[in-house]
């Protein structure tokens, strides 16, 4: 018996040698022409088009019902919207704190204590009215954020902002109201910033956590835990890793 | 010292890791005397549930001696406590209102995003548990860092042994909340999906509340007998079709309540449990619910749905039509734990609950994975275990 004896060249025989892989030639591709196609592959282009029709069908009918051409602002605050429009940012939480206005309001004034809370902040210091955030950037090298308080009332609501000097251009206030039925105090931290390109805009993200609203979010419920309970709730099990 | 860490599914090893300290003021640290395995536990044994790192020492049922505190807590050095699986701060909104597992300060701040995500709120931290619920080191370890000790642990008197309160921790109060969110009144008519330490004890509570009949349902003799030992009377369900049998028994109305003390790994097969068996395997789907779409068929109208047993995720073939047409209610949470702790102790110590009965083995720490592979695969046989880390390997 002569081994692999040449076979001629089937359709799909291209570039597989027959003299060393005879067994497989029946495996190999058959190309045929459009008219004369398998018809299980028709069947499931048929099946799939079909599943595709109606997906299409059904999700122009979801989005075309009902239709509203104009739709007034609604009582909701900005930064819950699903779009917005501008170069500023806009963030910011609310969470109910179990304590009095005035306590968290001497709280928040005394603005060296927000380090405790805060996780990004290094440090914080007040001179002649200008207070200054040194905010862990990346790779070691800290942002600096100079703020001064624009407008505040006594136990209801502080107003900042940003200095020429400062190195993020940057908008902020905390608005406390009574909450109902007793439960405290709703402190709601509207956050704006300006997030201009290239090594500032890195440096923003970065300095408050990539996503400001994320840290303001977990800024506040540290503040919360704090004044609530006295301390910040961790899960480290030795105090180097808390 | 020796804690059991989990590494993966079925991946569970005793580990020598760093003792923990005093971390805030409100700490303490309890030198572990006796602890058990859980039934929710086996939910990260069979790694259903999300939010787990390797390393993460399990345990939520424990009990000990404290041995040291910080200056914030009210225990003192040498009491014996019980200590409740959910971590509580006791001065949240949640807590004033005796939702102690809704506890609002106590899971850390950068664990609630995820938690947010997937279920809109945080909730309260537990020991041993998913980093969805804090990714706190838990209790099958000599030592355990306890938060908040003057919120959660209860101390035990004297001449009470630990196997009469251990279960206080979490399955005792679970079972008994289950049945209280059932709304039983006099005379009613109860059905208990599974027959696990929870169901046990769920049936032993509703029977205590004043139910007329406890109807409980599962498949292993051994804990079908348990049941019937408290006074219920039992179903199997792979001889007997559940949703006639009760019907039956109920006199054509359906239960009055039904309890779901089987949770996100119901075992019974049907369609449905193959279904969402697939999407646990490839990780898509949290919870298998068989027993409780079971449950919500089988309840009367106008009843009450209770849902004691624990699920993750986003559910689907759920019968939301049964649910609503026959104008169900339903029940469900993680046990507000401290909320029954007085009451139960005394009924204890009173002899009107009886804890120890279900107790099958009790283990050294080091055998803790021998424990967790026998609870899982030989249930009939084991129905509860209990761990003693002080004891040595004989």
């Amino acid at each position: 018996m002569t081994p692999a004896a040449p076979a001629p060249a089937g359709p799909g025989d291209v570039s597989v040698s027959n003299s060393v892989w005879p067994m497989y030639k029946d495996y190999l591709p058959i190309h045929r022409s459009f008219r004369n196609r398998d018809p299980a592959t028709l069947w499931l282009a048929g099946g799939l088009g079909a599943l595709l029709g109606v997906a299409a069908i059904t999700f122009y009918q979801v989005r075309g019902r009902n239709r509203v051409s104009y739709r007034p602002p609604d009582d909701a605050p900005v930064r819950a919207a699903r779009r917005q429009r501008g170069r500023a940012t806009v963030t910011g939480r609310t969470i109910t704190i179990d304590r009095p206005r005035s306590e968290i309001y001497a709280f928040w004034r005394d603005f060296g204590n927000l380090a405790r809370v805060m996780e990004n902040v290094r440090d914080v210091s007040v001179e002649d009215g200008v207070t200054r955030w040194t905010i862990r950037g990346p790779a070691e090298r800290d942002v600096t954020i100079l703020t001064t308080v624009t407008e505040e009332v006594g136990d209801e609501r502080i107003e900042w902002r940003s200095t020429d000097a400062s190195q993020i251009e940057h908008r902020g206030r905390v608005i406390l109201r009574d909450a109902p039925a007793g439960r405290g105090t709703e402190v709601t931290l509207d956050l704006e910033y300006l997030s201009p390109g290239g090594e500032l805009g890195r440096f923003v993200a970065k300095a408050l956590q990539a996503e400001p609203h994320l840290q303001a979010r977990r800024d506040l419920k540290r503040l919360k835990m704090l004044l609530e309970t006295g301390e910040i709730a961790t899960n480290a099990n030795r105090r180097s890793a808390a | 010292m020796r804690a059991l860490t989990w590494h993966g599914r079925h991946d569970v090893r005793v580990d020598t890791v760093p003792d923990p300290e005093i971390v805030n003021p409100r700490d303490a640290i309890i030198e572990v005397t006796s602890t058990a395995i859980c039934g929710s536990d086996l939910h990260l044994y069979d790694g259903v549930i999300p939010g787990m790192l390797s390393g993460d020492i399990l345990g939520h049922e424990f009990m000990g001696r404290v041995v040291d505190v910080g200056p914030g807590s009210t225990l003192k050095k040498g009491q014996r406590v019980v200590v409740p699986f959910t971590i509580s701060c006791g001065s949240c909104f949640f807590c004033k209102s005796k939702l102690y597992s809704a506890c609002d300060n106590t899971n850390p701040a950068e664990k609630q995003d995820m938690t947010e995500a997937l279920y809109g709120h945080s909730v309260s931290s537990l020991f041993g548990y998913s980093h969805l619920t804090g990714g706190y080191p838990g209790g099958q370890a000599e030592y355990v860092r306890v938060p908040f000790s003057d919120v959660g642990p209860i101390v035990i008197p004297d001449g009470m042994e630990d196997d009469d309160v251990l279960f206080l921790s979490d399955i005792l109060p679970t079972g008994w909340q289950g049945a209280e969110n059932a709304d039983i009144k006099d005379g009613d008519t109860v059905a208990v999906w599974g027959c696990g330490p929870v169901g046990l004890f769920a049936v032993q509570s509703a029977l205590a509340m004043g139910a007329g009949r406890v109807i409980a349902i599962d498949e292993f003799p051994n804990r079908l007998a348990l049941a019937g030992k408290l006074g219920a009377e039992v179903i199997d369900f792979k001889r007997t079709n559940v949703l006639e049998a009760l019907t039956e028994m109920s006199g054509g109305l359906g239960p009055d309540a039904v309890i779901d003390a089987v949770g996100m790994e119901s075992h019974g097969f049907a369609p449905d449990t193959v279904m969402d068996n697939i999407k646990q395997n490839v990780g898509i789907g949290a919870d298998s619910a068989h027993a409780l779409r079971e449950a919500i068929l089988c309840v009367r109208k106008g009843g009450t749905v209770s849902i004691p047993g624990v699920y993750g995720g986003m559910l689907d073939k759920f019968p939301l039509g049964a649910l609503m047409e026959k104008g169900v209610q339903v029940r469900s949470g993680q046990t507000h734990v401290q909320r029954y702790l007085p009451d139960l102790l005394q009924r204890i110590g009173d002899g009107d609950l009886d804890t120890q009965f279900m107790i099958s083995h009790r283990l050294p720490l080091e055998q803790a994975p021998t424990g967790y592979q026998n609870f899982r695969y030989n249930q009939n046989d084991w129905t509860k275990v209990v761990l003693k880390p002080g004891t040595q390997v004989n």
